[in-house]
């Protein structure tokens, strides 16, 4: 559990993590929470989470289908009361303080909330005026926002004639219009192709080198990976880990190397040196041809590349994958996702 | 709780535009409140120029009843058409203005379910607006049942005694009837688990409201007990007002019931369906 003398930032993985840099050393915490728990008849959706994120930081919440985080992030929105717990955002709670915490936070749910029977450009000024800003403030800022999202092209059409990746932008463009100290983001990047995914990953780094706080859902955990400085992962109700994306990993395992050999090569020999390197016991794919072991250091992988290539052991292809975010679950809860579903009753409580 | 904070410089230069720490506002004032309604009168608006069908309960529906009304009543009740009109073209025009006030009800419950109201929640504005925005943009909606009836009316040979002002008063004063009876609505569909319960639930409690009144027969030709039904009916003194406004010209005790009874609506239902709505989001 995160305290307030705990350190709010992970050490820097990549240059693509700049967020963290930005986040100064002194910063207060954006959201508190302790206790956070929800129930919907005898579903309890939100066990008892504690959670501080600090003024500055991508904080990524991972989990799979139904954990709560939905649940867990309306209720700090302020759109969903909270049973019991406290939550506070920027220092004001928000079971007595709604008003001032809506007006820190913008929100971009997990599904479109913007105006169907208006076009993109009447959204973001409606929304704009909503908020208080003049009519010509509110359709400027709109217009550049529409050129930042590239939805410039769509800005005088009907939402319903929108892809879902233009809405989503749209979407996230509504909740930036008043620069809010803190987003919420509900997976962000449910339902877009990679290319579209990565946009999106962009613009979010841009806002928090902007000095916003984020707070973010996905089922992913390459996407938590590249994005937060820290991530809580919560499964079922409840929060099993925190860390940042480094120390997760180290807990989770790391990653694995998935070996094609070449025509003809013999892939009996290259398992053996394989095994001899990693310390690991690899895995043959089906059909004989490839396999995949499990590296406790992503140098291994060289390691092994290297030793084929020097029995002259020819490659059809080579990738390193992170472990699957089932892998991350098996890990830290002895179970995997995919045995949530309906009708699987939760055996901890 | 409170972390320490130094005051060291900060030099990361992205920070001068940090949007964080800004000052709140504990409460929304009367004036941002006004434009909050205005902003959501116009969406209203807008949505109802682009779906002209959600106009046909106050375009074709006078017209339809006034026609249908007059000629197959006309002769019955009044012994001629003509002199039927006077009494049929005020109880079509309260008759229109309160089933038209029946869709507030109807689209807030469409509304409520549709993803631009999660943002409003999530929002720092007026619990009020969302309801009250429509409201105002529903104004236009009772103005076009009230102009529709009255044109129908003229057309059919309607000359109302209580010439301009005596009209223009009328109008008014249905508007006015059609808005506080719609906080009734609001507050079933704020209510109600779908857009089809609160419709069958506005149509159980508007239809009797207005066939158990004086809208289209003259009281004295009722039952006894049915003549005390439509005397505690309130439509029947809107009813009445508007006779008295639109055939006479005259400012009569009536008006001043009429207007009562709207107000005393409208303090009972605006709390309501605003407290319910914000429960329910
Ligand atoms: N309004 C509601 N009424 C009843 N149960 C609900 C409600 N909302 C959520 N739940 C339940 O609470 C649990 C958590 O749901 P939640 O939507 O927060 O999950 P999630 O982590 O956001 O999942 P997903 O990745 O599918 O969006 C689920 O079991 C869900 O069925
Ligand atoms: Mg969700």
């Amino acid at each position: 559990m995160p305290t307030e003398g705990e350190t709010p930032l992970g050490r820097p993985e990549s240059s693509s993590r700049q967020a963290q840099r930005a986040c100064p050393p002194t910063a207060h915490p954006a959201v508190e929470a302790r206790g956070l728990t929800k129930t919907f008849g005898t579903n309890l959706a939100v066990n008892d989470i504690d959670l501080t994120v600090m003024e500055g930081e991508i904080f990524g919440v991972l989990g799979p289908n139904g954990a709560g985080k939905t649940t867990m992030l309306n209720m700090l929105a302020t759109l969903l009361p909270i049973d019991s717990g406290e939550a506070r955002i920027f220092g004001h709670d928000v079971r007595s303080e709604g008003h001032a915490v809506r007006q820190l936070i913008g929100v971009t749910g997990q599904y479109a909330s913007v105006d169907e029977n208006l076009t993109a450009r009447e959204n973001l000024w409606m929304f704009g005026r909503l908020q208080g800003l003049s009519s010509k403030s509110a359709h400027s800022i709109g217009d550049d926002l529409l050129a930042q999202f590239d939805l410039t092209e769509g800005a005088h059409r009907p939402i319903s004639q929108f892809s879902g990746g233009m809405r989503r932008r749209l979407d996230l463009a509504a909740s930036l219009l008043t620069r809010p100290a803190l987003i919420f983001l509900d997976e962000p990047t449910t339902g877009l192709d990679p290319w579209n995914r990565s946009q999106m990953w962009g613009t979010i780094r841009n806002l928090a080198a902007q000095g916003s706080t984020i707070m973010l859902t996905t089922q992913y955990l390459d996407e938590a990976d590249a994005l937060a400085g820290r991530i809580a992962v919560i499964d079922r109700g409840r929060k099993i880990a925190e860390g940042t994306p480094g120390e997760l990993k180290a807990q989770i395992g790391t990653s694995s190397l998935r070996v094609q050999m070449a025509e003809g090569a013999d892939t009996a020999k290259a398992v053996a040196l394989a095994a001899d390197l990693t310390s690991d016991t690899p895995i043959v794919s089906p059909a004989g041809s490839g396999f995949s072991v499990k590296l406790s250091d992503a140098n291994q992988a060289a390691d092994v590349l290297i030793a084929l290539r020097n029995h002259r052991l020819g490659i059809a292809n080579a990738t390193v994958e992170q472990p699957s975010l089932d892998e991350v679950f098996m890990t830290l809860t002895g179970h995997t996702s995919e045995t949530r579903l309906p009708g699987a009753k939760a055996s901890e409580s | 709780m409170t972390a320490t904070v130094t005051s060291a410089p900060v030099t990361n230069p992205t920070t001068t535009s940090r949007p964080a720490a800004r000052s709140v506002q504990a409460s929304v004032s009367i004036r941002d409140a006004l434009t909050q309604i205005t902003t959501l009168a116009w969406r209203a608006l807008v949505k109802m120029r682009r779906n002209p069908e959600q106009l046909v309960d106050v375009t074709a529906m006078p017209i339809l009843f006034t026609t249908m009304f007059g000629f197959m009543f006309g002769g019955a009740i009044s012994g001629s058409l003509a002199r039927y009109l006077p009494t049929l073209i005020p109880g079509i025009i309260a008759m229109t203005t309160i089933t038209s006030c029946v869709a507030a009800g109807v689209q807030l419950r469409e509304d409520m379910d549709k993803g631009v109201f999660d943002r409003f929640r999530s929002l720092p504005i007026a619990r009020i607006a969302p309801l009250a925005g429509p409201m105002m943009a529903d104004l236009a909606r009772y103005a076009v049942a009230v102009s529709v009836t009255l044109i129908v009316g003229v057309l059919m040979g309607y000359r109302p005694g209580g010439g301009v002002l005596g009209v223009a008063a009328g109008m008014v004063l249905a508007v006015i009837t059609g808005w506080s009876l719609a906080w009734i609505f609001l507050w079933i569909g704020t209510k109600a688990k779908s857009a089809g319960a609160v419709q069958g639930m506005s149509m159980t409690l508007m239809f009797p409201l207005v066939f158990l009144s004086n809208a289209f027969v003259p009281v004295s030709t009722l039952p006894g007990w049915l003549r005390a039904v439509t005397r505690v009916n309130p439509v029947s003194y809107v009813v009445s007002a508007l006779r008295d406004l639109m055939n006479h010209g005259a400012l009569t005790a009536q008006v001043g019931w009429a207007l009562l009874g709207c107000a005393a609506v409208a303090a009972m239902f605006i709390p309501l369906a605003v407290r319910s709505y914000s429960r329910r989001v």
